[in-house]
C-alpha cells in the first residue's frame, strides 16, 4: 500500500522481521569493493533525465552528511555523475532529476527501466515532479533542435515521492533519504513514523502522477489555497519561492506569474496545502530522529 | 483533542523593565525575552513585526539591535507575514540563530518547514527560539482599517493602542479617549483562513504566550518544551521577568482552556462543515 510496486515484490519482510530476508536482495546488489561493508543498507540511484544536474548538487550539498548516508544507510549504485556504473541496476531507491524529453528515446526507455527496476521513484526536484523550467521548452535549440516535448516524469510512469523546489534544498533530500532508509530497514516505531514523515510527500506524487493535474506552479497557491479561502497569510510560499517570484502584499501572497519556473515548492511548503498533526506535533521527535541519524557516532 | 498542546509549566509573568512595558501590549514577554536572547547571544536576531508603510500596518523585519525589537512592541491585530522573511534572516542577514515570533500558524508553518525545508535551504537548522503568541483570529489591514475607523470612528494616525478583551474591541486614541463595539461586530471582517485553524495557544512554539488567564499587564507564559525551557530559565534567573503561579492569578488556565476549546470546536465544525460545502462537493481539506 506505501510503495505500490515494493508491495507486490516482497510484502513479507516490511513488517515483523525485516533483517533476514531483506538483506538478502540488497546484498546481492551491494557492489564487491565495499570495505567496510555495512549489513542493512539500502541502495539508492541518481537517474538524470533533462535537468542541470543542481538536484544532484543539492544531494551533494550535505557535504559530510552525504557521507555519512553513504557510510551507513545508503549505497549509491547508480550515478552517471559520481558513480561508476553505466546501466540502470535493480535498486530501493531511485531519485530522478529532470524531465523527460519524448523525443530522446534512451530518456523514455530510460525512465521506464527505472520504474521496472526501482521499487521506489522519488522525482528530485521541480523538473522531474512537475517539469518546471523545462515546462518552457518548445525546441529549437543546438544541439539537439527536435527536443521539444518536456514533460514530469509521473506522465510517464507512477512516481511514489515528490520532492519539489528548485533546488530542493539538500536538509529535504536528507530527510527523505534518512526516512526512505528507516522505512524499509527500521523497526516497527521507525517505519511508522517514516511513514507518516513521508505520507505528503506520497501525496503530492500521486497528486502529480495523474496527467491532467501534474502542473504546479504559483497558481496552485491561487487555485487551491487562497481561492479555497485557506490562506491566512503567513508567507511560507514567499521564503520558499526559489526566484522570488511571490511578494506578500496586504497580508496574501502576491504571483508574479511571469516570473514563476513551475518547481512546485511554494504549494509544497505552504502549510495549508497539507498538514499533518500527527507529523509536526512529533517534529521535536523526528528532527532528532534525523539528527541521530545524521551523527551516529554522536559527536 | 489536546487544547492547550504539550507544555512543561505555565505561569503568568511580565517583564521588569518599564521601557518595555510602557508600550508593550500586557506583560511584554516576547519583547523581553527578545531582547535579553539578542544580549545573551541566543539569537542572532529576531523576525519580528516590524512598521510597515501605512498607520498600522506590520511589516516583517529582520531585527538585530534592542531598538528594532523594542520598536516593534506591541499587538497590531492585523496580518504579519512572519515567515516570509525567514530565508532572507539566514541568507542576506547572515543569521545562525534565528528568533522568530508568530501567531499559530505560522509557527506551524515553521515547523513544517523545519520538517520538509522546500525551498530553504540550510533555513531549517537555525531556529533558535520560536515564541508563539495567542491567537483567535486575525484581521486583514483593510479589515482592521474598517473596524477602527467605520466601527470605532478613530483615526488610524491617532490610535495609540487596540485590544480585544471582555468581549469587546477596544481602540485607544493618543489623547485618552476609548472606543469600543462589540466583538461580535468585527467577525465578519475576520480572515476566512483563521476559520479552519485548529491551534489557539501556539501549541507548536518553544515558548508561547498571550494575555488571556492572567491579570491586566500580566501575561500567561507556557513553557512547551527543552529549549523553551532552557531558555525561560535563564532569563527569569537573570530578573528579566516576574512571576506568579498560574494557580494564584484569575481568571487562570480555565478561560484559556474555554477559550482554546470554544475555538477549536467552532473550526472543527467549519473544517467539517467544508466537506460537504456543495451539493455533493466540498472544499479542501488541508489537514491530512
Amino acid at each position: 500500500m506505501i510503495f505500490g510496486k515494493k508491495e507486490k515484490k516482497e510484502p513479507a519482510p516490511k513488517s515483523q522481521e525485516p533483517k533476514a530476508p531483506v538483506s538478502k536482495p540488497i546484498a546481492k546488489e551491494e557492489p564487491k569493493k565495499e570495505e567496510r561493508p555495512v549489513a542493512n543498507k539500502i541502495t539508492v540511484g541518481h537517474v538524470h533525465m533533462s535537468g542541470c544536474t543542481g538536484c544532484l548538487v543539492s544531494l551533494a550539498d550535505n557535504y559530510e552528511g552525504l557521507f555519512t548516508i553513504l557510510d551507513n544507510y545508503a549505497d549509491l549504485v547508480y550515478c552517471l555523475t559520481l558513480a561508476d556504473a553505466r546501466h540502470i541496476p535493480k535498486m530501493d531507491v531511485a531519485l530522478v532529476e529532470g524531465s523527460v524529453c519524448l523525443q530522446d528515446e534512451l530518456s523514455v526507455e530510460e525512465i521506464k527501466e527505472t520504474r521496472e527496476k526501482a521499487a521506489v521513484v522519488v522525482a528530485l526536484g521541480g523538473c522531474a515532479a512537475y517539469g518546471n523550467i523545462t515546462r518552457f521548452c518548445r525546441g529549437g535549440q543546438w544541439n539537439q533542435p527536435q527536443h521539444e516535448g518536456f514533460v514530469p516524469i509521473g506522465d510517464v510512469i507512477d512516481v511514489d515521492v515528490y520532492i519539489p523546489g528548485c533546488a530542493p534544498c539538500p536538509q529535504q533530500i536528507r530527510n527523505v533519504c534518512v526516512t526512505a532508509y528507516l522505512l524499509l530497514k527500521g523497526n516497527a516505531e521507525q517505519q511508522a513514523l517514516a511513514k507518516a514523515y513521508l505520507a505528503p510527500l506520497m501525496a503530492l506524487a500521486s497528486e502529480g502522477s495523474k496527467a491532467t493535474s501534474s502542473e504546479a506552479c504559483g497558481c496552485d497557491i491561487m487555485t487551491k489555497v487562497i481561492n479555497q479561502g485557506l490562506c491566512m497569510g503567513c508567507g511560507t510560499c514567499a521564503t520558499s519561492c526559489p526566484v522570488f517570484a511571490i511578494t506578500m502584499e496586504e497580508g496574501k501572497p502576491n504571483i508574479q506569474r511571469d516570473m514563476c519556473i513551475k518547481c512546485g515548492a511554494c504549494y509544497a511548503a505552504c502549510p495549508r496545502a497539507f498538514f499533518s498533526f500527527d507529523v509536526v506535533n512529533q517534529y521535536e521527535t523526528i528532527i532528532d530522529a534525523i539528527h541521530g541519524a545524521m551523527n551516529p557516532g554522536g559527536n | 483533542m489536546d487544547y492547550l498542546g504539550k507544555y512543561k509549566s505555565a505561569v503568568a509573568a511580565r517583564s521588569t523593565s518599564a521601557e518595555v512595558l510602557r508600550c508593550s501590549q500586557d506583560g511584554g514577554i516576547v519583547t523581553s525575552m527578545f531582547l535579553y536572547a539578542l544580549e545573551e547571544g541566543i539569537i542572532d536576531g529576531a523576525i519580528v513585526a516590524g512598521q510597515g508603510e501605512k498607520p498600522w500596518q506590520p511589516k516583517p523585519i529582520v531585527a538585530t539591535t534592542p531598538e528594532e525589537i523594542l520598536s516593534s512592541r506591541g499587538t497590531r491585530y492585523n496580518v504579519c507575514p512572519n515567515m516570509s522573511v525567514l530565508k532572507e534572516s539566514v541568507r542576506k542577514y547572515g543569521l545562525d540563530k534565528v528568533g522568530i515570533v508568530g501567531t499559530p500558524c505560522q509557527i506551524q508553518a515553521l515547523r513544517k518547514a523545519q520538517l520538509y525545508p522546500i525551498g530553504l535551504r540550510d533555513v531549517c537548522d537555525k531556529i533558535a527560539l520560536a515564541m508563539g503568541i495567542f491567537c483567535m483570529e486575525n484581521f486583514s489591514y483593510q479589515s482592521m482599517t474598517q473596524i477602527v475607523q467605520d466601527h470605532c470612528n478613530v483615526d488610524l494616525h491617532s490610535l495609540k493602542k487596540t485590544d480585544i478583551g471582555k468581549g469587546k474591541y477596544w481602540a485607544y486614541t493618543n489623547r485618552g479617549a476609548v472606543s469600543q463595539i462589540p466583538l461580535k461586530l468585527t467577525h465578519k471582517y475576520e480572515q476566512p483562513g483563521c476559520h479552519v485553524c485548529l491551534d489557539y495557544v501556539a501549541n507548536l512554539a518553544d515558548i508561547s504566550t498571550g494575555s488571556v488567564g492572567s491579570p491586566d499587564g500580566w501575561s500567561t507564559v507556557f513553557i512547551r518544551n527543552n529549549n523553551g525551557e532552557n531558555i525561560w530559565n535563564k532569563a527569569v534567573a537573570a530578573g528579566v521577568f516576574e512571576t506568579k503561579p498560574i494557580e494564584s492569578v484569575k481568571p487562570g488556565l480555565e478561560l484559556v482552556t474555554k477559550l482554546a476549546t470554544e475555538k477549536i470546536t467552532k473550526n472543527q465544525k467549519e473544517v467539517e462543515h467544508r466537506a460537504s460545502f456543495g451539493v455533493g462537493k466540498g472544499l479542501r481539506n488541508p489537514y491530512i
